[in-house]
């Protein structure tokens, strides 16, 4: 019994498929990553890189499209063949938007760079980027071994992102308070920690695609969304409070 | 079919096991899935049979439902036409074949040995690989059955039986004006149908189809297909496929045979999006057949 | 080129290769089919002379000469009780009748003179006028030309077999028989016309009145008895042995049999019929009825193979549809399979008829060589069949059963052609249904 396609052209255009997810997938890592060190680091360089990476990163995301879309024309799939073409034109979705946000933040890391410097903001970003390029890791490699338990573990360590990203905003809030001339570099640092939380909510969407992958069924818990800050009123009550305490 | 047919099939069943190196006995002792429906039509339990000493099936048990399509996938060799040929005792026809187990149409054991495989087969019908109309008329073909058991109360009833069979056959349309015309000069498509027509003429309960597509092309296996699910109002049918997208398209449950046991059942739509046995897997994905 | 190289040819080297062959399996193809020609163009020419001889001999076998002259139709020499039954007629001098009649035509005087004259004309002649007068006695008291077939001596003669030159004392016909020979024909009373009697005639050992009817009903007669007891017999052993036996060494050895039966010489079957009917059981030899016995005997196993073959080429398809439909084995069989198998059934027992219309030493040996000058009214009444009596006429002296032979052969030839025409037809109309 072997596990390889009778037909090997077949079984040849399945791993080519894997092949370019995974290369895809390590593109994203270091995207994710780059772009914030680009920041940390103040290297407009590296920022420029991560912004022209990401057409490759796209272009990708469209062949894996295509190709998918292809074997299933002509090879009519069944069983775990089906699940992976299906599951693979939504992770490459999730990694090209993953994409487009470090593309993001390293668009707006060149403007910050013009402006003054937040302490701390930088490297906290930093720690939150890597903690999303683990999560993406992780679940790349649970997609390739077929993992459940590794991409459930992937599932619920989203809610650190999110707690990450929940203090990050409160951070910002305390500066942009304390000095008005830091609202505009805090209103872009508090875009780029909102991207990496998208991204790290499009990791937990490749995860959950990863479960359905290797058990037919999609995760039926919610995912639990941790980030308040759209809906946490105490926070947007700490504005007036703080000003009148310039005085 | 022959004896040296059959002989040959099995010493390529030995073989194909040999060079999947595979033990008979690992497979797996018990079907994965669930073999029993709700108010079935035909029960079958351990359902063994021989063709002198080589064993084809073995320990088969599988319910056909009522008003269900069912189709039966596997490699050749693996027993499912075998199968399907134990459930209207056509392997009677077979001198060296021996068949144990229990099988019972609604309730009925059909191997008793009183049981009369006349009347049997005109309750469970069957239509075969290679269309194979009498060489007679088209009327002839459909009132042969309607006639030798005595289901017509007169002539007039006699074409009624054989007007509805042909138009539940899908078929009337294309012969009414030319019903005495050869049965065999039709298309193959049209023959096919003409066979369908002549079992449904003796108002049988199950239909048993095996590979009826096989010799057909594209638009005349669509026009069956469109049959089966029609005809599934009214009659069970059982379909042995080779093609899993056929099986994929008409039957609502499937079985999957391998080397002459049966290795998974289930709805059709969930086996194949995921099969709970790997074997099943690795057979419908092309890994192994 | 590396000509070392093993395995499969590239295809260029093949293309060049099998060109290459081409010349001499094309000079191999035509020498085989410059053989087969010759072969046919030489059975051919065997064929075309044998067909020949036979029809040259064998068409002047359907005539003999006859003599016109007229006849007072005597009514008292003819029917001496006046009351025109057979027994009267047969009392009655019609020979007489047809020799004064002679005697007027030609003037004939005294006792040898007579006597030659009375050999010119055929026995046959005064059975020839008891018959006309009794199935239609106005003639009586009329006076007729009537037509008389000669002599077979004086027939010869006029063929040119017996010749002038021959001296009288080695002669059959004497001079004054040639005399009046030539009298008659300048008188143009001499006419060369179409043998009734060959047609109509029974055996007889004059050559002029014999004839085939006789033989050919016996054929008829002793051929419907082989039908009918061989065809559904065979039929029905070849569907049991096919359909309903249980493969088994009993089964086996009873097939070895019927196909070693088919190769046994037919005159065992002749030793056969005269030990067991004629021995055991005491049946009077020479009867039809033994003989289509004899015949069927023989003729069986030809049929039970042509129709197993025939049982056998019935797709098995057929059979699993009738079988699916939910008819029984007998119904499957009557109704599907012998009706498909029925051309097949049909040239076997064709052959086999055919064998058995041209069997002469079986029904030697059960006695059907007697003379029987009766006509076989029924299957027991004793009879011979028209092969035999070829075999009886070959071997009689006289001329004239030379060319009567032949011709007996050409209607033997005839009636064989009609009956596998006959039987083709039917077969040619059931195999529309395919």
């Amino acid at each position: 019994m072997s596990d390889r396609h009778i037909v090997s052209v077949f079984q040849q255009e399945l791993d080519t498929i894997k092949t370019k997810i995974i290369k895809m997938g390590g593109l994203v890592e270091e995207a994710i990553v780059s772009s914030s060190t680009s920041l940390y680091d103040r290297d407009a360089e590296l920022a420029e890189q991560v912004y022209a990476a990401d057409a490759v990163i796209d272009k990708l995301e469209q062949e894996i499209n295509d190709e998918a879309a292809r074997v299933i024309a002509l090879r009519s799939p069944n069983a775990d063949d089906l699940r992976l073409l299906l599951t693979v034109i939504k992770v490459s979705g999730n990694l090209e938007r993953i994409g487009d946000y470090s593309k993001n933040i390293a668009k707006r890391t060149r403007v910050l760079l013009e402006m003054r410097t937040i302490e701390g903001s930088p490297k906290a970003l930093r720690r939150m980027a890597r903690e999303v390029e683990i999560m993406l890791g992780d679940a790349l490699n649970a997609y390739i071994r077929q993992d459940e338990e590794l991409a459930r573990a992937v599932i619920a360590r989203d809610e650190d992102v999110d707690q990450l990203y929940n203090a990050l905003f409160r951070e910002f809030l305390t500066f942009m308070m304390e000095d008005p001339r830091n609202i505009t570099a805090c209103m872009h640092l508090h875009f780029m920690a909102k991207n990496i939380e998208r991204m790290g909510d499009h990791v937990t969407s490749i995860a959950e695609q990863v479960v359905f992958y290797t058990t037919g069924i999609k995760p039926e818990e919610e995912r639990n969304k941790a980030d308040i800050t759209s809906s946490d009123t105490t926070l947007s009550n700490l504005g007036p409070m703080v000003i009148k305490g310039k005085g | 079919m022959t004896m040296e047919h059959r002989k040959m099939i099995d010493d390529r069943k030995i073989k194909t096991a040999e060079m999947a190196n595979i033990d008979l006995t690992e497979l797996p002792n018990v079907t994965v899935g669930d073999i029993s429906v709700e108010n079935p039509r035909m029960t079958a339990r351990q359902v063994q049979v021989n063709y002198g000493d080589k064993v084809a099936i073995q320990d088969v048990s599988l319910d056909i439902g009522s008003c269900e399509v069912i189709s039966f996938i596997g490699p050749s060799g693996c027993g499912k036409s075998t199968f399907l040929r134990c459930l209207n005792r056509m392997n009677d026809t077979i001198k060296s074949c021996r068949v144990s187990g229990d099988i019972r149409l609604n309730g009925d054991d059909i191997y008793a040995p009183d049981v009369d495989v006349v009347p049997l087969r005109a309750r469970v019908g069957m239509v075969f690989q290679k269309p194979n109309p009498f060489p007679k008329s088209i009327f002839d073909n459909v009132a042969y059955g309607p006639k030798i058991h005595g289901l017509a109360d007169n002539t007039g009833h006699l074409k009624q039986i054989v007007q509805e069979a042909l138009e539940r056959a899908g078929l009337w349309s294309e012969v009414h004006n030319r019903l005495d015309d050869p049965g065999t000069g039709l298309s193959g498509g049209q023959q096919q149908r003409l066979c369908i027509a002549r079992a449904i003429a003796v108002s049988p309960e199950i239909i048993l189809m095996d590979e009826p597509c096989s010799a057909l092309d594209p638009i005349a296996t669509a026009r069956i297909e469109q049959l089966i699910h029609e005809l599934s109002s009214e009659y069970s049918i059982v379909i042995v496929t080779h093609s899993l997208q056929q099986a994929a398209r008409v039957s609502k449950r499937t079985a999957y045979f391998h080397l002459g046991r049966l290795i998974e059942v289930g709805l059709t739509d969930k086996l194949f999006i995921k099969p709970q046995h790997e074997m099943t897997n690795n057979y419908i994905t092309g890994r192994f057949g | 080129m590396n000509d070392t190289a093993k395995g499969l040819v590239s295809p260029k080297i093949a293309t060049e290769r099998v060109a290459a062959s081409m010349a001499k399996r094309k000079k191999r193809e035509r020498n085989f089919q410059r053989l087969g020609r010759s072969a046919i163009a030489v059975a051919l020419a065997f064929l075309i002379v044998l067909f020949v001889s036979i029809f040259a001999k064998g068409i002047p076998g359907f005539f003999q000469y006859y003599v016109e002259i007229g006849v007072e139709i005597d009514r008292e020499k003819l029917d001496p009780t006046g009351d025109l039954t057979l027994q009267s007629l047969y009392a009655g001098d019609a020979r007489g009748v047809i020799r004064s009649s002679l005697y007027a035509e030609l003037d004939v005087e005294g006792r040898s003179d007579k006597r030659a004259a009375g050999k010119l004309i055929s026995q046959g002649a005064e059975q020839r006028l008891r018959k006309l007068v009794y199935d239609d006695p106005s003639l009586m008291g009329t006076k007729q030309t009537l037509r008389f077939a000669l002599d077979d001596d004086v027939d010869s003669f006029l063929r040119g077999f017996i010749k002038r030159e021959t001296p009288e004392k080695d002669r059959r016909i004497n001079d004054k028989m040639i005399d009046y020979i030539d009298r008659l024909q300048a008188e143009g009373k001499i006419v060369y016309a179409f043998s009734d009697y060959l047609i109509f005639g029974s055996a007889s050992r004059n050559p002029e009145m014999a004839g085939i009817y006789g033989a050919f009903i016996g054929s008829i007669l002793t051929l419907t008895v082989c039908l009918l007891i061989a065809f559904p017999i065979g039929v029905a052993t070849a569907i049991y042995l096919e359909e309903i036996a249980p493969k088994n060494r009993i089964t086996e050895i009873i097939e070895i049999n019927i196909n070693n039966l088919a190769a046994v010489p037919s005159v065992v079957f002749g030793i056969l019929g005269l030990a067991v009917f004629i021995g055991i059981f005491g049946m009077p030899r020479s009867i039809p009825l033994i003989g289509g016995v004899v015949l069927a005997l023989m003729t069986l196993p030809t049929i039970i193979i042509s129709s197993r073959a025939a049982i056998r080429a019935v797709p098995p398809s057929v059979r699993e549809a009738a079988l699916g439909v939910g008819a029984s084995q007998m119904q499957t069989i009557f109704h599907h399979v012998i009706p498909l198998a029925m051309p097949g059934m049909l040239t076997g027992t064709i052959i086999g008829m055919a064998q058995a219309l041209g069997e002469t030493a079986p029904l030697l040996m059960i006695g059907m060589v007697a003379f029987i000058v009766d006509v076989p009214g029924s299957v027991t009444d004793p009879g011979t069949v028209l092969p035999v009596q070829i075999f009886m006429w070959a071997d009689f002296a006289e001329r004239m059963f030379v060319q009567k032979t032949s011709a007996a052969i050409i209607i033997l030839l005839a009636f064989l052609i009609t009956m596998n025409a006959a039987a083709i037809i039917i077969r040619k109309k059931l195999e529309r249904r395919w």
